[in-house]
């Protein structure tokens, strides 16, 4: 166990606590709880959406792809910046405009549907679990490689702070555990991309000439094809991410924070102003462990930045990074929990069971049991499943998100002829077939690692070329199949409130 | 609610929503972001498209840069020039949304 790591992890500890206790005063409704009393400036939300985006998966996985791969590792950054034009021109005001807490609230706006609710919220849990166990695996791998733990001790760790912090802190700490971590986590890749670039006198030549003798890679390291050898894989993976991006329960949430679509449209240009810029620096973290660290060391790409650090810094500056892995990944999964606890607590149990009938005490107790058990459920699963190679359930989320509630938001918004069983359509055939495939994917299917230990029925890791069409044709079909029976449907009320932020008074009426 | 009264909400929602200045709204809102996201997808997509079945890309552009780097590079340019087009866009959108509701307001002070 090294000092500086020790020092560093309790930092973060007593910080992010102390934001805790400082939010648990002001957090005394529903309203405070689920979106921070729409407080949040543009700005703090912005880096809250940003801290909410950049995982350990792009800070420690995409600079591991890079160094290892080079280009196709890349390829990954311009995907993830990509993925916020739409959530910027499509997504965010009209949801922003029509939500309160959910995006079942959005929904039912036009479609006041019991079912429906549910399966929105269903939909949300599920994506939020299978982020949430992901994450929490890989912040047991880096509190191990910080303080030399025992991995599960690791993960328990990681879960029990997330819990502490929604269920105490609600959306005020979870904001701002958030938009700390994202300046954090950029001033750390500005000073380590500085640094790389010095070792190479400031010129960005210099090092692209340099990495194309330093991997085993050679001169095909700048060229795209050594990671990515499948096409169809590619374009499938990228259709994901583009799409999915927008309907991460995580980040929709974050939409309801603010006061109006002003504050919205700028948080989410200062969230993709932030996240270029992290993500196009992960080139000199990724040049840079390519330069300086054998990539035999780097175990499939995870350990790159760290062991960067540790080339570049000493071991101070790797307990820097890793601390600075954990936060991140701690702000992603307290995002996740608080999410899918919203989902719960305020789609099912307050609209569906209870029929708004409960008082705000009585939401909040439930918010809070219901942040405790779905971050226990997690933990408990991410234990199971920590041997697994579990990366593949954050492509399975993205396609998920695509495939089930973009089709959703955009027919929602946009089609005049959708109806309630065809959004519900939609859902469940975008969820059940991106699981379906995934399940018989090489993911899960492979004769030599595979957890089931035969040769993969279908051939694509990342389904989203096939599940994306599928769930708009499920929500199409859905539709005109059942267009004979009358559905309440409030398009006109839906398109004047996304389009204007204004609800008439119903006094006037 | 009784239900003569929800009708009348819904008719008033339709009424504002056939208003012309509604139209205008939509249309030119849709003006912009549709052609600019068919844009943004095949500007994106041409990308790994390429990569991936052709060696166009491979060319050397700037010293050891090739192709395939510049116009990555090209893709965050790409992306925080929408944002700046877009905000500069949504203000004129906002100023119609406002000019819709204070007509409402001056219908029914």
């Amino acid at each position: 166990m090294n000092i500086s790591g020790v020092i560093f992890f309790l930092a973060i500890l007593v910080g992010t606590l102390a934001i805790t206790y400082s939010a648990v005063k002001r957090t005394t409704n529903t309203n405070e709880y689920y979106v921070a009393g729409n407080r949040l400036t543009g700005t703090q939300n912005g880096l809250a959406i940003a801290g909410d985006y950049m995982s350990a998966a792009s800070f420690l996985g995409i600079s591991g792809t890079i160094a290892l791969y080079g280009f196709d590792g890349f390829l990954y950054s311009v995907g993830f910046l990509v993925s916020y034009l739409v959530l910027l021109l499509i997504v965010a005001e009209p949801l922003h405009n029509l939500g309160k807490f959910t995006l079942a609230d959005t929904i039912a706006v036009r479609f006041d549907h019991r079912w429906l609710r549910g399966t929105v919220a269903f939909n949300t849990i599920v994506i939020s679990i299978f982020y949430m166990i992901a994450q929490l695996v890989g912040a047991g791998a880096v509190i191990h490689l910080l303080l030399n733990l025992d991995v599960s001790f690791s993960i328990f760790i990681a879960g029990l702070l997330m819990v502490i912090y929604v269920v105490f802190g609600g959306m005020i700490a979870t904001s701002w555990v958030q938009i700390i971590k994202t300046i954090l986590l950029l001033s750390t890749t500005v000073i380590i991309s500085m640094i790389v670039l010095s070792r190479f006198h400031w010129n960005v030549f210099e090092m692209f000439t340099h990495v194309t003798t330093a991997t085993p890679l050679g001169e095909q390291f700048l060229i795209p094809g050594n990671e990515l050898t499948s096409p169809i894989e590619t374009f499938s993976f990228h259709l994901a991410l583009v799409l999915g991006a927008a309907g991460l329960p995580h980040i929709i949430t974050r939409l309801f924070t603010v006061k109006d679509a002003i504050s919205i449209r700028r948080s989410v240009i200062t969230a993709t102003g932030v996240v270029g810029i992290f993500y196009f620096m992960t080139i000199f973290l990724g040049f840079g462990a390519a330069a300086f660290v054998r990539s035999e060391k780097m175990e499939g790409g995870n350990l790159a930045v760290p062991l960067l650090a540790n080339a570049l810094g000493g071991e101070f500056l790797m307990a820097f990074v890793s601390a600075v892995a954990f936060t991140t990944i701690l702000a992603v999964v307290t995002g996740l929990a608080l999410s899918a606890s919203s989902a719960f607590a305020h789609d099912f149990y307050s609209t569906l069971i209870r029929k708004g009938q409960a008082s705000d005490e009585e939401q909040m107790v439930v918010a809070k049991g219901s942040a405790a058990a779905v971050g226990l459920v997690s933990i408990f699963l991410a234990l199971t499943v920590q041997k697994w190679n579990v990366a593949f359930l954050v492509s399975l989320a993205f396609a998920v998100a695509a495939s089930a509630n973009l089709p959703l938001i955009l027919l929602t918004l946009f089609w005049r002829q959708f109806n309630p069983i065809g959004a519900i359509s939609g859902i469940m055939t975008g969820l059940l077939s991106s699981i379906i495939l995934v399940m018989l994917s090489p993911n899960v299917m492979d004769p030599v690692s595979g957890l089931i230990r035969m040769e993969a029925i279908f051939p694509l890791k990342n389904p989203g070329v096939v599940t994306i069409p599928l769930g708009f044709l499920g929500a199409y079909l859905g539709t005109i199949l059942s267009r004979r029976w009358q559905q309440k449907d409030k398009y006109d009320e839906l398109l004047f409130r996304a389009h204007t932020g204004a609800v008439l008074e119903e006094k006037n009426g | 609610m009784s239900q003569s009264e929800e009708k009348k909400m819904d008719t008033r929602y339709t009424d504002v929503v056939q208003s012309s200045e509604f139209k205008k709204l939509l249309k030119s809102k849709k003006a912009f972001i549709i052609p600019v996201t068919i844009f943004f997808f095949l500007f994106y997509f041409s990308l790994p498209l390429m990569t991936s079945y052709t060696t166009v890309l491979n060319q050397p552009a700037f010293g050891p840069v090739t192709w395939a780097w510049v116009f990555a590079f090209a893709q965050f340019i790409m992306t925080w020039t929408l944002c700046f087009l877009y905000s500069k866009r949504a203000n004129k959108f906002d100023e119609k949304a406002r000019k819709i509701l204070s007509s409402l307001h001056e219908e029914r002070p």
